[in-house]
């Protein structure tokens, strides 16, 4: 029986990672529930808050709260970005096959990928933690920093404003309804292409929220916007694409999964990750949380 | 040929078919009438396989086929139309009634062949019979509605299906376009002596070529008998054609 | 068709690459070595993507697992080409096999998905089990095969080892083109297209869909196998990113690009990316800019594929001709 301090900080780790999972994986979910729209280009949204971040942080020098502004200001950049994305080429594919939208989402990582690196150089860059949040505190035998555990509030809190703003507002209304039956939109009278737009733009805000508060806690490398997006991927598909609570709770298996498969089987924990995303596909193709999509 | 015994389905707890027994002699012409949402489309989706009764059978000529899959039900000597057009849009019409007959004769795992010249006398044949022969090598997608309806007929007609099941086989056609389908299809059903079910909105159709008409109504069998019973039955007068007129 | 003479393109093709090596170019020959072999990755996808409608976003798993068994086999056990180069089109086959039958249950963006998640397995297992693919590092120093013969053939027999193996590789490539020539070609090939125009209707002139779909698959990853098996020699290495997805986007840019509705649409489209990136990279660092550059424009001006752009622009000229 492994220690009990060793496994519940064991858990810890899986939990954090699972709430930074869940900021950027329920963008992705949100615009595929709403959009239809698998957007592989997530990644290099959350890639570029962390960027953006970073040189905002920069210029904001010795500011206190530099760190909170800078993750701010990042997120509202990824967030027009996004829109702008929208706005001007993803939505003349929408009548395409759905291929069309994937590739043109692949070319997108490619192509802000390589501007990541034309600006920021391929090094590693950092950000250090907010003063506030800088110390640490001994939790049950193991020490937690202060960041790791305003992660884990935030993971939840920024879920409760979500569903706040899902189910209390009307403009949430028309986004369920879009998640569950997209033609009926039209019915109603919504301005569908509007929605489609803020949808994007609130999800691209995720995103790079997501990558600039990572960056105190992980370097900012090239390649991060890969890595996650496939991270993403397995949550949204584990949870049910499109299912809110869904990635919440695919991000938590996930961050758990991960951090014992490391236990059970130290070379072959990514394997067990995506076994896990193969057996969800193979019983409950649309996810723990999800519905079945309409054929 | 068909028998239907008391199927039931229902979706989200909405009843659609509730207890619908029907039987079909071969060689007639039969027509299933009713108001929108009657539950004739999901009445033809169960004899089919589309979807699983949740109780009930359905026999064709003598066989039961209750829950078989779609393909299965086809090669039993079941053809069927739908009632959205449904057709191969970016094959060729004689590729689309083409690769029906090349399925129905088992050649659709012959990894060897040249698939250009097979079947093209019985493929050529058919299309003449629906007067679709100088439209051979035109893409599927590019034909007009009506003429995709002719189409998916040959497709159906393919698989030399002993019974044939048509849903609304002249929706959305112009009257001349109804008033021709309408002749090739009853020439065609006569020719080989197929028998035939058909959904129908258009009520002269329906009197004119059916020999029986059934009367679904909220999923239930209301009436049942030849075009002028059903036309005096006072039950129809009151819930359909009385709605209608 | 009409009375003209028809032009054996395919024989003029071959012949076409088979000369390359005379140019004398070690560079072209590398080149053109590569071409072929994703080429052949690229066709053997479109058998399902062109042909059947299915997206596979885990077609990378069969090129590299191809790329294993004929390394593992030649450089391990040494067994000889003739033997490790059909096996990896099995081994491929086979592993298609087993994911096949649970992709094809799923329709869609799950189909796409799915096979992504298998993909992502088959690379964790290669890129952690060191005992037998050298995990990360890869697995160096595949041999060439044998070709001692072809030197005693005069003309042929100046050429470099890599040249041979370049001969090697068209002649196997080409044989591969017109199995699959023959499959689309075939009533199994017609039956697929209907399932990619209409599943729904394919199931009621009495295709099981599923089936047809899973053949579809098996032959797909058999074919990116030999692929595989190939690359894994001329690359003089296999490594665990022969599988990672980044590789199965990338082939199935080539098909996009090239015009899934051609069969040698997609062999075009990894012929043109091949000898760009060459070029580009010449250049510049940012290839992946450039190509995702070039992927935005094509998506918006050409969504039929290189091909269908040639193939409209061939038939606007014919009509011109005529008027």
């Amino acid at each position: 029986m492994p220690d009990p301090t060793f496994l519940f900080a064991q858990s810890l780790s899986g939990l954090t990672a699972a709430m930074f999972l869940f900021l950027i994986a329920s963008g992705l979910s949100l615009i595929f529930g709403v959009l239809g729209v698998l957007n592989f280009a997530h990644g290099s949204f959350y890639m570029l808050g962390a960027y953006v971040a970073y040189q905002l942080v920069q210029v904001l020098g010795r500011d206190p709260a530099a760190f909170w502004w800078a993750a701010l200001g990042a997120a509202c950049a990824i967030a027009v970005l996004g829109g702008l994305v929208e706005r001007l080429l993803l939505r003349h594919l929408y009548a395409k096959d759905v291929l069309y939208q994937l590739l043109f989402t692949y070319a997108l990582i490619l192509v802000l990928s390589d501007a990541a690196k034309v600006v920021w150089g391929t090094g590693q860059l950092s950000i250090a933690r907010p003063p506030e949040l800088a110390g640490a505190t001994r939790v049950l035998g193991t020490l937690v920093p202060h960041y790791e555990l305003f992660v884990l509030l935030l993971g939840p809190a920024i879920a409760l404003g979500f569903w706040l703003l899902l189910h209390r507002t009307r403009a949430g209304r028309f986004v369920r309804a879009a998640a569950l039956d997209r033609e009926m939109l039209g019915a109603l009278g919504v301005n569908v292409s509007r929605l489609y737009t803020s949808v994007f733009v609130l999800g691209s805000f995720l995103a790079g929220l997501g990558g600039a508060l990572i960056a105190p806690a992980k370097a900012i490398v090239p390649g991060m916007d890969v890595e996650i997006i496939v991270e993403a991927f397995i949550v949204v598909v584990i949870g049910g694409l499109g299912s809110f609570w869904g990635t919440f709770l695919g991000a938590v298996i996930y961050g758990q999964v991960l951090s014992f498969g490391i236990l059970i089987f130290p070379r072959f924990s990514i394997f067990s990750v995506f076994a896990l995303m193969a057996v969800v596909l193979i019983l409950r193709p649309w996810g723990l949380l999800g519905r079945p999509l309409k054929t | 040929m068909l028998e239907v015994r008391d199927v039931h389905k229902a979706f989200d707890g909405f009843q659609a078919v509730a207890g619908v027994s029907l039987a079909l002699a071969r060689g007639e012409i039969a027509a299933i009438i009713g108001p929108n949402g009657a539950g004739k489309t999901t009445l033809f989706n169960l004899v089919t396989g589309h979807l699983r009764p949740d109780a009930g059978a359905v026999f064709l000529a003598g066989r039961e086929i209750t829950g078989l899959p779609p393909h299965r039900v086809c090669r039993l000597g079941l053809g069927r139309s739908f009632q959205r057009t449904n057709i191969f849009p970016r094959l060729t019409v004689f590729q689309n009634v083409q690769a029906a007959f090349l399925s129905h004769r088992g050649r659709g795992l012959d990894l060897l062949s040249h698939v250009e010249h097979l079947y093209r006398d019985e493929t050529e044949a058919l299309l003449a019979s629906l007067g679709l022969l100088e439209r051979a090598g035109e893409l599927g997608a590019f034909l007009s509605h009506g003429a995709q309806k002719q189409l998916e007929l040959g497709i159906a007609l393919a698989s030399e299906p002993k019974l044939l099941l048509l849903d609304e086989p002249t929706a959305g056609m112009s009257a001349t376009e109804t008033h021709e389908t309408i002749r090739l299809i009853s020439r065609i059903a006569r020719e080989r002596g197929l028998t035939l079910l058909f959904t129908e909105h258009d009520m002269d159709v329906v009197f004119s070529i059916a020999q029986r008409i059934t009367v679904l109504h909220q999923g239930r069998v209301i009436a049942e008998g030849v075009p002028a019973a059903v036309r005096g039955d006072p039950e129809v007068r009151r819930v359909y054609l009385g709605e209608r007129r | 068709m009409s009375a003209r003479a028809r032009v054996p393109w395919g024989l003029l093709g071959v012949l076409a690459a088979l000369s390359v090596p005379f140019l004398g170019s070690r560079y072209y020959t590398f080149v053109a070595t590569d071409v072929a072999i994703l080429a052949l990755f690229a066709v053997s996808l479109n058998l399902l993507l062109g042909y059947t409608g299915l997206v596979s976003f885990g077609h990378a798993a069969y090129f590299g697992v191809g790329a294993y068994t004929t390394g593992l086999l030649m450089k391990k056990a040494g067994v000889p080409f003739v033997l490790a180069f059909p096996a990896a089109g099995v081994l491929a086959g086979l592993l298609a096999l087993v994911f096949g039958f649970f992709c094809v249950r799923l329709t869609k963006i799950y189909f796409a998905m799915l096979t992504l998640a298998f993909a992502q397995i088959v690379w964790a297992i290669c890129f952690k089990w060191n005992d037998l693919t050298g995990g990360e590092q890869g697995m160096p120093e595949i041999p060439y095969p044998d070709l001692a013969w072809l030197e005693r053939l005069p003309l042929v027999g100046e050429l470099r080892t890599s040249d041979h193996f370049y001969l090697l590789t068209v002649v196997l490539v080409a044989l591969c083109f017109w199995l699959l020539r023959r499959v689309v070609g075939s009533p199994f090939g017609r039956i697929l297209t209907t399932i990619r125009e209409n599943p729904e209707r394919a199931e009621f002139i009495g295709v099981h869909v599923r089936r047809w779909e899973l053949l579809a698959f098996v032959l797909a990853g058999a074919f990116a196998g030999l692929a595989g098996g190939l690359f894994g020699i001329f690359n003089r290495g296999v490594f665990p990113d022969f599988i990672y997805w980044t590789k199965s986007s990338e082939v199935l840019i080539m098909a996009i690009l090239g015009g899934m509705g051609y069969f040698y649409g997609p062999a075009v489209g990894a012929l043109v990316l091949l000898v760009l990136n060459q070029q580009i990279t010449s250049y510049t660092e940012y290839w992946p800019f450039v190509l995702g550059s070039i992927l935005i424009v094509l998506l918006f001006a050409f969504p039929g594929g290189l091909v269908g752009a040639l193939d409209a622009g061939r038939r606007r000229l014919l009509r011109l001709g005529r008027a």
